[in-house]
This record gives structure tokens, sequence and C-alpha cells, in this order.
């Protein structure tokens, strides 16, 4: 017999062999201070965390590492090869993500325009190659492009990672057909990095089957982080019980509720 | 004979003593070694091997740490 529990259960949420208790993932960027990311990482529930390879400041005017805040044995750092334009610069910074000590997972960009941020997907696939022959768990932002994705895990990726939209746009899932394409052709996770901007995207985003979603400015820009983190959470958890749960077939005509028998005359 | 090098770190030129290692760089830059990666000339040095590398004149060095990104 099913109950309601029995409905909301789900597979492991596992990419390269470890399992994660969330399926949002959270980026660490642009939070206007350390205090309200940290309540906001935590009131997402996320697990995964993002993080940037930098220049040390070395005159000391901020102190920029994010470590500071964030306790690296409480959540899983994801660095990210984000600002690299070229295939080997995403491998130089990859490779110096790696030396900092904490595992071999890396969430792979190669930028190719710098006005919508889009991937550049040649270069995507040549650093893809690279690192996995490194030993790297790659995880590749990509475009919802279903051939590039294809590619990548051909290359030996970890998981996919499709935008809904541009980086730091907001403006939600705009192929949803897309990324359910990827979503249903790939064996390897799938999960939508960028572009979401508020619950509703990221119910909708989840409601296509991914395996998870990774944001950051939706959290850092909204008016109340912590607020927005954790309605985050609910939407994340929302999509995919619905997902699981399987929705009713759209109908271009109204179906009544009510029996038609019985009606008075 | 002089008894400092010119190098760059982190892209800016920089004056250090002659025959310092790359550990003892960090310490005169008030850096703890556990806490970023350096790069010698493009090539990554692992925190064991700090103490034997001597920086050189006209070498770069990278040092790097997470900072907050999405």
């Amino acid at each position: 017999m099913s109950t309601a529990v029995e409905a909301l259960r789900d597979t492991p949420f596992t990419v390269a062999g470890r399992t994660f208790h969330s399926r949002l993932m959270v980026g660490t960027g642009k939070y206007q201070d350390n205090e309200t990311m940290v309540r906001a990482i935590e009131a997402s529930g996320a697990e995964i965390v993002t993080v940037a390879v930098r220049r040390v400041d070395l005159d000391r005017t901020k102190e920029s590492g994010v470590l500071h805040h964030l306790d690296p044995r409480k959540y899983f750092l994801l660095a990210n090869t984000a600002g690299c334009y070229t295939a080997q610069d995403a491998v130089r910074y990859a490779r110096l993500a790696r030396e900092a000590g904490f595992n071999d997972f890396i969430k792979l960009e190669v930028i190719g325009d710098q006005e919508t941020l889009l991937p550049d997907v040649q270069g995507l696939l040549d650093a893809a190659r690279t690192l996995v022959g490194e030993g790297f768990k790659v995880l590749a932002y990509t475009n919802e492009d279903l051939v590039t994705a294809l590619r990548l895990e051909e290359a030996g990726c970890a998981a996919v990672m499709p935008l809904a939209s541009p980086i730091g746009s907001g403006l939600g899932l705009l192929n949803p057909y897309g990324v359910r394409t990827i979503k249903r052709r790939l064996k390897v996770p799938v999960v939508v990095d960028a572009g979401v901007g508020t619950a509703s995207d990221a119910c909708l985003t989840m409601e296509q089957g991914v395996d998870g979603i990774l944001m950051n400015t939706a959290l850092a820009s909204a008016r109340d982080p912590v607020g927005m983190a954790h309605a985050m959470r609910l939407a994340v958890e929302a999509g995919r019980g619905a997902y699981l749960a399987g929705r009713m077939p759209r109908r271009e005509v109204a179906v009544p509720s009510s029996p038609l028998e019985g009606l008075l005359d | 004979m002089t008894d400092t090098i010119d190098v760059t770190i982190n892209g800016e030129p920089r004056v250090v003593a002659a025959g310092a290692t790359l550990l003892e760089l960090l310490a005169s830059l008030e850096l703890d070694p556990r806490a970023v990666v350096v790069e010698h000339n493009r090539a990554i040095v692992r925190r064991p091997h700090l103490s034997g590398v001597t920086v050189a004149d006209g070498d770069a060095i990278e040092l790097v740490h997470f900072v907050g990104g999405g």
C-alpha cells in the first residue's frame, strides 16, 4: 500500500561514487557579508558549496579567503574554474584547486563570451578530457545542448551541468525541453547550474527530473538571502517530489472534477 | 653582489632576499603555508617541498586560495 511517506522516498543523489543528502548546491560569491553567507548556506540545507580560486591579497586590505568562514569538515567544497576562457587556464586553475587538498572534484567552466558568460564547448571538452585523464571528478558547466552533454559524458565527466539561463541572470529555466532531454539521455547526474532566480524557477527545474540545482546569485542578491535560501530548499524538495509523483497529463479541454450523474433536472 | 632579487608575486614586482626558499617567502608575507597553494614558474610546489625550493631572480610566483564564488 502506498502512503504519503513512501511517495517521498527517493534514490540517493550520488556523484562520482559520493552520496549527498541535499540536491541543492550553493555558491559562496557576491554576498554582502560573510555572516549572511554562512546563515544562507545553513538555511539552504546544502552540503556542496562552490568556491573560486583567486590570488591571495598580499596587502591584506581585505580578508578574502572563504575558509575563514566555512568549515570544510561540514561542507563539501566544490572548486570552480570560473573566469577561465581557455582550456589551458581551466586546467591550471583545477590543478591549483586540487592542491588545496580538499577533494578532486572540479566544477569546470570554460567561458566563451564575456557578455553572456556562455560556455566555449570546444574548450570545455578539451579541458574535460585533460582533467578526467588526470583523475579529476569533473562536473561540467555547459549549455542545454544535448550533443555537447553527450560528448561530456563520453569524455568521462562525473556530472553534466546545463544552465537554466545565463549565469547571474535570474531568468529562470528558459529551455525545459533541452534540459529534460539531456536528463533523459545521460546516465551521469544532471545538475542545472545558473540562471535560477526564485523558488518557482527551482521547482520547475526539479520537475524536469534533473538530479539537482546549483545556484548562487538567486540567494546572494535576494533582499533576504537567508529567507530565499529556505524557500529554495523547499522548492527543490517540492519540485523533486512532484517529479517523482508524476504530474497529471496536460489537456486542452476542461474535465469536470465533480460527477455528471445526479444533477437536478 | 646584491643580497636581494627581483621577482613577480601575484603579478606584482617584489624585492625579496636572495637565497630565500618559498617557505621563507611565505613567512615574510605572513602567509600560512596550509592556507595557500604556491605556483612557481607555472609549476605547483607541494607543501612539503616549499622549504626545498629557492627563489631566483626573475621568478614568477602565484599564491592562491579559495574565495567566494559560484
